[in-house]
């Protein structure tokens, strides 16, 4: 066998620059408390993320109650019903779903995929976990300020927001306010980690078009992330502004409690737009990361390679870019001009075709595969039920005159959930179930799991499936009790009952999950360096745990894309992409 | 097999349950059963690629579930297989937003022949608006709002003298005429909805929407608000009554002018102020 040099393999550049040199922990605390490893921060966002999303767990089962159940829990009135809507959507979608995907799976994932030893600005890096450790805390404080928390909306429309009629006007908004704003300068200062580290850090060979999907997931939703947050923020300061100075941007001449405000000359519709400019964006902000995390499981626990690689990588790149000429479709009954309505249902329909290749690739890949029915490969599964039905009710509401009489009925309500809920949080977990035994060395139980994805799944389903016939019915959503009206049959009630007692089930088989979490942590099944036989470079970490600095000695060298399971000839069912060719002798990436 | 067979009975579920779902759209009142096509077609183009999708997600893991054995196919891409579905999708795209936009451009064209009706919304009540002989409202200013003048009228607007003001009650419509309903709030945002219309829009302060249908049968239907304003939202309730031409005019009749209303709050007032009842 004749020795053929590293340099002239095709693209594999020689390397550049040298061994950076990382800030080594030297004692307990800045090991794991104010660590600058990605991974020990992944995992601070992810507990932080979770706990906080228990809250906002809690706050969906008090509003299953009341909706289930009118009038018989005296503990939830009117208002208190508001501020639980307002907090678990701004809870879910902000501080679970964004932090978890980005913060948690970004951090953990990104360095690891590109082979990069850590993040490339480890400093900044933590400091984005603190502020938004802060984020969080200014948010659950709303819960003990005089008042109690906003109930706006998660959508915080002016001007109730800010006028006293709405719950939470005097301390509740200004705190949310403050951590929204908290929220986007710890994001930015992680973001800007996640993006530089994608396009400067990747170890020798791992061209972007090898680059699993969870990364480019990741990164594209990062991109988006960083330009669609500053709109929130200068909302959010513009309407902390005109709550505390006494500004108008956002007010117009108008009539609080029956007295002419001091108020006049804003526009609310300049903040509905400056929100959802932030706000569809960040649909897909949660919905790329899981489109990513999705494919690499499927090909892993189908043994087959991801089905049209480039497409894929295509779709989410102009599902990115178009998710911002889309916006305004979620104000087609705001009372804009109606000839907008023309432009972003056109628009909004196009993102149907990227996002149906995206689907058609991940059925595709399953044709033929070797599917191993594992947990992770279960929530994949389950993911693709929720988002494809999710997504298919988004043809609904962004068909602009089918929107009409579906907007701000229980119809949204059960879109929402379907695609930019259940079907993210399926992906978490299929990617929780998939990566803790590299987190931990441990896997996660199996049995629990298997029943923890059905309960979830099939739960999930039957309580926001029924929901979107109460839509069409014409059952308006944030209304804490329908009351008596003509049009709602008594069976309308009783459906309400069903799905309470649905998600009551759904969410105690979380505790499943928790304790599952807990106890493999001590008594899991030892796991070793690859339990599922995937190529990704994480899976090839000398260590499991991976070590600070994740690759030891030297860096990997990337011959080959992240799919090569199934290769015919060749010896394994997958192909590390860290796994030289035959002849190339495996050298050190640094001389 | 069970796993697929499960995905299965929830596309097979999902189904039955919209076929014999008892909750399903209020019968219709206005003119827009266009929309309602709309959302029919749209249900038949979404429910067939739904069904498609999962059926042969099913099949797969039925088919390729893992055996002692089995190995995977080994295919990166099929460029013709990918372009033909991208195609297909497009067309069912186009199938769905070509009628829509074409209905769209109905609900944002109002006829010549429509009248004004004002909505006003404020927390937590309706008041309703009607030209009077005339058949031209007159114009309003939320700085004109006191207690005398709740809806914010411009008392030196001759149009606006002869207007019928209906406050805090029911709202009644001509069936078969069609109205242009103009939206306006005086504080936050609210949203004129009566679900057997189909139409919604939201009402701002400090402008004014509209959207416009013709009642077409008569009835009396619940009014709702369907954009969040407050803590009162889910109360605030109105009737609308849409009826026949006798009727009407009898309620019609029975109605009180801006004018009227202003006069008997002047006499109210220098009654107060001479002490006397």
């Amino acid at each position: 066998m004749v020795d053929i040099p590293l340099d002239q393999v095709a693209g594999i550049p020689p390397a550049e620059v040298g061994e950076v040199e990382l800030y080594h922990p030297r004692s307990w605390w800045t090991r794991y408390v104010f660590s600058q490893d990605a991974k020990v921060i992944a995992v601070q966002y992810s507990i932080t993320a979770m706990s906080i999303g228990m809250v906002a767990l809690v706050l969906s089962w008090m509003m299953r109650l009341q909706l289930g159940f009118p009038g018989t829990f005296s503990f939830i009135d009117a208002n208190q019903y508001l501020q639980f809507i307002t907090m678990h959507g701004m809870i879910m979608v902000i501080y679970l779903l964004t932090a978890l995907f980005l913060g948690g799976f970004g951090n953990y994932l990104i360095p690891l995929m590109v082979g990069a030893r850590d993040m490339v600005f480890p400093y900044v890096n933590m400091l984005s976990y603190w502020v938004y450790l802060l984020a969080v805390l200014v948010l659950a404080a709303t819960f003990f300020v005089p008042g109690g928390p906003t109930g706006a909306g998660w959508t915080l429309y002016p001007p109730q927001a800010i006028l006293s009629g709405t719950p939470g006007q005097d301390w509740g908004i200004v705190f949310m306010l403050a951590s929204l704003i908290l929220f986007i300068i710890g994001f930015t200062m992680g973001g800007l980690n996640y993006v530089v580290t994608v396009l400067q850090a990747r170890t020798r060979g791992m061209t972007l078009m090898r680059m699993p999907l969870t990364v480019w997931g990741i990164f594209t939703a990062t991109v988006m992330a960083l330009l669609a947050f500053p709109a929130l923020f200068v909302a959010s300061v513009m309407l902390l502004l005109d709550r505390l100075l006494g500004t108008s941007f956002f007010m117009p001449t108008l009539v609080e409690m029956g007295q002419l405000s001091k108020y006049g000359g804003g526009s609310p519709i300049l903040f509905q737009h400056l929100f959802w400019f932030f706000g569809h964006p960040e649909v897909y902000i949660v919905a790329l990361p899981a489109f990513g995390i999705i494919s690499d499981l499927i090909s892993t626990h189908a043994r087959k390679n991801i089905f049209g690689y480039r497409m894929m990588v295509w779709a989410i790149v102009a599902i990115g870019a178009l998710s911002f000429v889309v916006w305004a479709h979620h104000m087609y009954v705001s009372g804009m001009h109606p000839y907008f309505g023309f432009f972003f249902a056109t628009t909004t329909l196009i993102i149907a075709i990227p996002t149906a290749i995206k689907v058609y690739n991940w059925v595709l890949t399953l044709w033929r595969g070797d599917i191993h029915l594992t947990v992770p490969m279960l929530f994949a599964l389950g993911f693709i039920v929720t988002f494809v039905n999710g997504g298919l009710t988004g043809l609904f509401l962004g068909n602009v005159v089918v929107d009409v009489p579906l907007s701000d009925t229980m119809f949204v309500v059960a879109h929402f959930h379907m695609v930019m809920g259940i079907a993210p949080i399926m992906a978490v977990f299929g990617g929780i179930y998939h990566w803790y035994p590299k987190v931990t060395g441990r896997m996660l139980n199996d049995v629990l799991g298997k029943f923890h994805f059905w309960v979830t799944f099939i739960g999930a389903y039957a309580v926001f499936f029924p929901m979107h016939y109460l839509g069409l019915l014409g059952m308006p959503r944030r209304y804490h009790d329908i009351g008596e009206t003509s049009f709602v049959p008594a069976s309308a009630h009783d459906l309400n009952a069903f799905m309470s007692v649905a998600a009551l089930i759904v969410g105690f088989a979380q505790l499943v999950f928790l304790f599952n979490l807990v106890w493999s942590l001590f008594k899991g099944k030892q796991a070793g360096g690859n339990p599922w036989g995937a190529t990704s470079l994480e899976w090839q970490t000398p260590e499991t745990p991976p070590g600070h600095g994740n690759w030891g000695k030297e860096l990997p060298i990337v011959y080959r894309w992240a799919y090569d399971y199934s290769v015919p000839g060749a010896a394994r069912d997958f192909v590390p992409q860290n796994e030289p060719p035959s002849g190339v002798v495996a050298q050190g990436a640094h001389p | 097999m069970a796993v697929a067979l499960i995905l299965l009975l929830v596309a097979i579920a999902s189904v039955l349950f919209h076929i014999y779902s008892p909750w399903w759209w209020t019968p219709i009142a206005s003119n827009w059963r266009y929309i309602d096509d709309t959302i029919n077609l749209t249900f038949w183009i979404t429910g067939a690629v739904f069904c498609a999708v999962i059926a042969f997600m099913a099949y797969c893991v039925f088919r390729f579930h893992h055996k002692e054995g089995r190995q995977a196919a080994y295919n990166p891409e099929n460029k013709k297989l990918e372009w033909w579905l991208s195609i297909g999708t497009a067309i069912g795209v186009v199938a769905m937003l070509a009628p829509g936009l074409v209905v769209w451009h109905q609900f944002v064209t109002v006829p010549a022949d429509a009248t004004d009706v004002e909505v006003v919304g404020q927390q937590w009540m309706w008041s309703y608006r009607l030209p009077g002989k005339d058949g031209r409202l007159g114009t309003s200013d939320a700085r004109l709002i006191s207690s005398e003048n709740p809806l914010g009228l411009n008392p030196n607007d001759p149009n606006g003298q002869d207007d019928v003001v209906v406050q805090n009650d029911d709202l009644h419509l001509l069936v078969g005429k069609p109205v242009k309903v103009l939206l306006r709030s005086i504080d936050v945002l609210h949203d004129f909805y009566v679900p057997e219309f189909r139409a919604k829009m939201d009402m701002i302060p400090g402008s004014v929407t509209y959207y416009w249908l013709t009642p077409t049968r008569t009835g009396t239907f619940d009014v709702l608000c369907a954009e969040l304003c407050g803590a009162a939202h889910a109360q605030m309730r109105s009737r609308v009554i849409v009826e026949e031409e006798k009727e009407y005019h009898a309620w019609l009749e029975k109605q009180r002018t801006f004018a009227a209303l202003s006069g008997q709050r002047d006499v109210a007032k220098a009654a107060y102020k001479t002490g006397s009842e």
